[in-house]
């Protein structure tokens, strides 16, 4: 491992240091192919980060898959009904590893101003593990860009090897998630509990 | 050893597969060096639009069918006649007007001739 210090100094007379890791992510980071499919308004906003005025092509994830097996990004955009839902998680089984998963939206989030109708999932985050959330009714293009570099930064800081790595390279780590199915009331199971983990509900007396 | 004066041709050649099949051959041994293969069930489907795909791609038609698709083209080309027909309608001159009258009565004359034989009736 080179040191920070003389790599600053290197850099700063013309000298490019880097490790294989900071390669392998950098290229990673800079190519993020999302999933083409849009749920509901948040995917105009969606539609609208990708023209010309706010143009996702300067992050490099301009280009917007139509099959899952090309895709690296599900943006989930929009409210996600119970019977959306299972076609959601299966799309998302379907894409290579790594994938991300940004929450576009409060109804992505939680539901939304939706959130108490008897069709409506409560958040995505119930089956599939979700990287960044926007929040916002309908997020604007800059929050979805932003959302963009978070996820840019996540890849960047990810180490491959050790306790802390990426699902793709660990051979423990699930590579896909199940697919719930239609139940009488609610969707069966109503939730992942190996990916969704509320906080304990407290509440002040 | 003496080269020819095209051999460089050769030389690019070589140079540009290489540069082309470099990157695929560096990812395809880095995935099977680090990147463990989880195959499953869902993942490995053919079908890549969310649902499940049910029942065979292999569905029969009834033979029959070209009846429809016969009659349906005749009056689908005729809508390309119809509309310049409705367009220079107030200049038309009683004969065109009545030439035009017998072309669509032609055709209505097929459509109730099949009516009486039956065809949309048959199973």
């Amino acid at each position: 491992m080179i040191d920070e210090g003389l790599r600053n100094e290197l850099s700063r007379q013309g000298v490019v240091t880097t490790t294989l890791e900071e390669l392998y992510n950098w290229g990673r980071k800079n190519s993020i192919w999302p999933l083409q499919f849009g749920l509901a308004c948040c995917a105009i906003e969606m539609i609208a980060a990708s023209m010309a005025r706010f143009d996702i092509a300067r992050f490099g994830a301009e280009v917007f898959r139509p099959s899952p097996r090309q895709a690296d990004l599900m943006i989930v955009a929009g409210t996600v009904t119970k019977k959306m839902a299972p076609q959601i998680v299966r799309l998302y089984n379907q894409m290579p590893e790594p994938k991300y998963v940004i929450a576009m939206g409060v109804c992505a989030i939680s539901g939304g101003p939706f959130k108490e109708g008897y069709n409506v999932l409560k958040g995505i985050d119930r089956y599939i593990p979700v990287d960044v959330h926007i929040p916002g009714c309908p997020p604007r293009p800059e929050a979805l860009l932003h959302a963009l570099m978070t996820l840019q930064k996540k890849i960047e800081n990810q180490r491959l090897t050790g306790q802390g790595r990426p699902r793709h390279l660990d051979a423990d780590a699930p590579g896909e998630f199940p697919v719930p199915d239609y139940g009488a009331h609610d969707l069966e199971p109503p939730n992942n509990p190996a990916v969704w983990r509320p906080p304990p509900m407290t509440r002040n007396e | 050893m003496k080269l020819g004066p095209y051999s460089f041709l050769t030389l690019f050649a070589v140079a540009g597969v290489v540069f082309a099949l470099a990157p695929l051959a560096m990812a395809w041994l880095w995935a099977r060096a680090y990147s463990p293969r989880k195959p499953g069930r869902v993942k490995n489907a053919n079908y890549e639009c969310g649902l499940e795909s049910k029942a065979t791609g292999w569905v029969q038609f009834q033979s029959q069918y070209y009846l429809y698709g016969i009659v349906f083209l005749i009056f689908d080309v005729e809508t390309v006649f119809l509309l310049p027909f409705a367009a220079a309608f107030k200049g038309l001159s009683a004969g065109a007007c009545a030439a035009m009258l017998v072309f669509i009565l032609l055709l209505v004359e097929g459509l109730v001739w099949l009516c009486v034989k039956g065809v949309w009736a048959r199973k």
